[in-house]
């Protein structure tokens, strides 16, 4: 036994299921076009998977800024936020994503994964709690992990289920931490946040809630679950990543504790990694401005998405509940849904594919991920595509 | 506080619907003997959490082996209330 042995299996499984052909994990983009098109095994495909809400990956001014830090700072930063990583313009982005949020604050992580890891691992202590949503993301349970508090798990967007842990705390209820996201990511749907964020302060417990997916999407200024649901005074921490609407790589928390600050000296994953290069930062803030100031990327990317999901069921797939931007079509087997996802990228269609226990549910899912910057002729080529796929046990 | 042996018949109870018919003894392995996956075990510890009106923290999971490991878990948690 070798300390390499417990991959055959993982291998065996891989190989079985994907075969020749195309990977669904990691497939070759071979060139990109635009937001929703790339050559895709040397054809011109659709990008229906790709988080890239509002379009924003090729926006002008984004690009054009980027260009410019990139000439005018270099290619990187070579260093940590608390040594050589802190230029101007990551100071800047701080104050922007605490000014549209309307926190005292912000912290820039390199990316939303190791926000959320320095976020989880830092604020709660040995002697604290922290309640996790079931479906949250990887992300969230590492945190967790690398951290030192007891981590207690709730049913999902179960606010009751989450007042009964809260109630057999007892006093211990003060030093727990709710963690839970705007959207979740695999099926689309939302947290009940009104209903938590009221358990929450029945509890006085603090509340970070992780709006990767929701930042842009929802509320009126696109600032989020939080926002939508009217509840942003509740919330204690609002994270986020900069790699879905905001098309670049990046994370942030943000908050009203004036504690937020000195969690530079106690996050790990903030101190114990390189900042975000210039062009990054800077097409972070160009995509920053652009989703303030177009509310009308969001109306499009709904008329996408109910277009979308609208189609697909009155196809007759079994979908997530919510209507959102993440459209999760459930299949019912790993073998009926990598094949459904091999057809879909012959007939031009790229989706996510993703497998137990990858997924909430146990169920095989194909995920569709709809863009503001889809035009209603690709939203109707997706449906076509699905259409055609003609799923025996897939259709209700 | 209930003793152990009332836990273990409860823990049986309560493992039951996850066990496919197996015949449970407090040797057998959670994971190899009744192939639960991470979703199963979560849906167990979701039942067992409301049956004995407990939390089990994720943390001490990794120690939970058997039905015994579960059973022991189990009693100190009721006991800690």
């Amino acid at each position: 036994m070798t300390i390499l042995d417990k991959f055959r299996q993982l291998s065996a499984t891989r190989d079985a299921l994907i075969g020749e052909g195309p990977s669904p994990f990691g497939a070759l983009i071979e060139e990109i076009v635009s937001p929703t098109e790339g050559i895709v095994h040397g054809r011109r495909t659709i990008l229906a998977g790709t988080n890239n809400y509002l379009g924003l990956t090729f926006d002008q001014r984004s690009i054009e800024m980027a260009q410019a830090a990139l000439r005018d700072e270099g290619t990187g930063t070579t260093g940590s936020r608390m040594a050589n990583g802190t230029y101007a313009a990551h100071v800047h982005l701080e104050q922007e994503l605490a000014d549209f949020l309307g926190r005292r604050a912000s912290i820039v992580f390199s990316t939303g994964y190791l926000a959320n890891l320095g976020m989880l691992s830092a604020v709660p202590g040995p002697d604290d709690v922290v309640l996790i949503d079931a479906d949250c993301h990887a992300s969230i349970y590492d945190g967790c992990r690398l951290g030192s508090a007891e981590v207690l798990r709730f049913r999902h967007n179960d606010a009751g289920d989450l007042d009964k842990r809260l109630r057999r705390l007892g006093e211990r209820s003060r030093r727990a931490l709710i963690v839970v996201e705007g959207i979740y990511s695999m099926l689309g749907d939302r947290a009940p946040l009104a209903d938590l964020a009221a358990v929450k302060e029945r509890y006085g417990a603090y509340l970070l809630v992780d709006e990767a997916h929701s930042l842009g999407v929802l509320g009126e200024h696109g600032r989020g679950g939080a926002e939508e649901a009217d509840v942003e005074a509740a919330v204690d921490f609002v994270v986020g990543t900069f790699s879905k609407s905001l098309g670049t790589v990046g994370g942030f928390c943000a908050s009203d504790h004036v504690e937020l600050d000195i969690m530079r000296y106690a996050c790990r994953p903030y101190m114990f990694t390189a900042s975000p290069s210039p062009s990054v930062i800077a097409s972070a803030r160009g995509a920053l401005a652009a989703l303030r100031a177009r509310p009308a990327l969001r109306q499009r990317l709904w008329d996408n998405a109910r277009a979308l999901y609208g189609r697909l069921q009155a196809l007759g797939f079994e979908l997530g509940a919510d209507v959102s931007p993440i459209i999760a079509v459930l299949m019912p087997s790993a073998e009926v849904a990598t094949a459904a996802w091999r057809r879909l990228l012959d007939a031009g269609v790229y989706v996510n594919l993703v497998l137990p226990q990858a997924t909430p549910n146990a169920r095989p899912l194909l995920r569709c991920s709809v863009s503001a910057a889809h035009t209603p002729e690709q939203i109707a080529a997706v449906g076509d595509a699905f259409g055609a796929l003609a799923l025996p046990a897939s259709p209700r | 506080m209930s003793s152990y042996e009332t836990i273990l018949v409860q823990t049986y109870e309560t493992l039951r619907p996850f066990a496919s018919g197996q015949t449970l003894t407090e040797d057998t392995d959670l994971l190899v003997d009744l192939n639960l996956d991470s979703m199963r075990m979560m849906e167990l510890v979701f039942e067992a959490e409301d049956r004995f009106d407990v939390s089990i923290p994720l943390n001490t999971l990794a120690s939970v082996r058997t039905v015994r490991d579960f059973a022991h878990r189990l009693q100190e948690l009721t006991a800690d209330r």
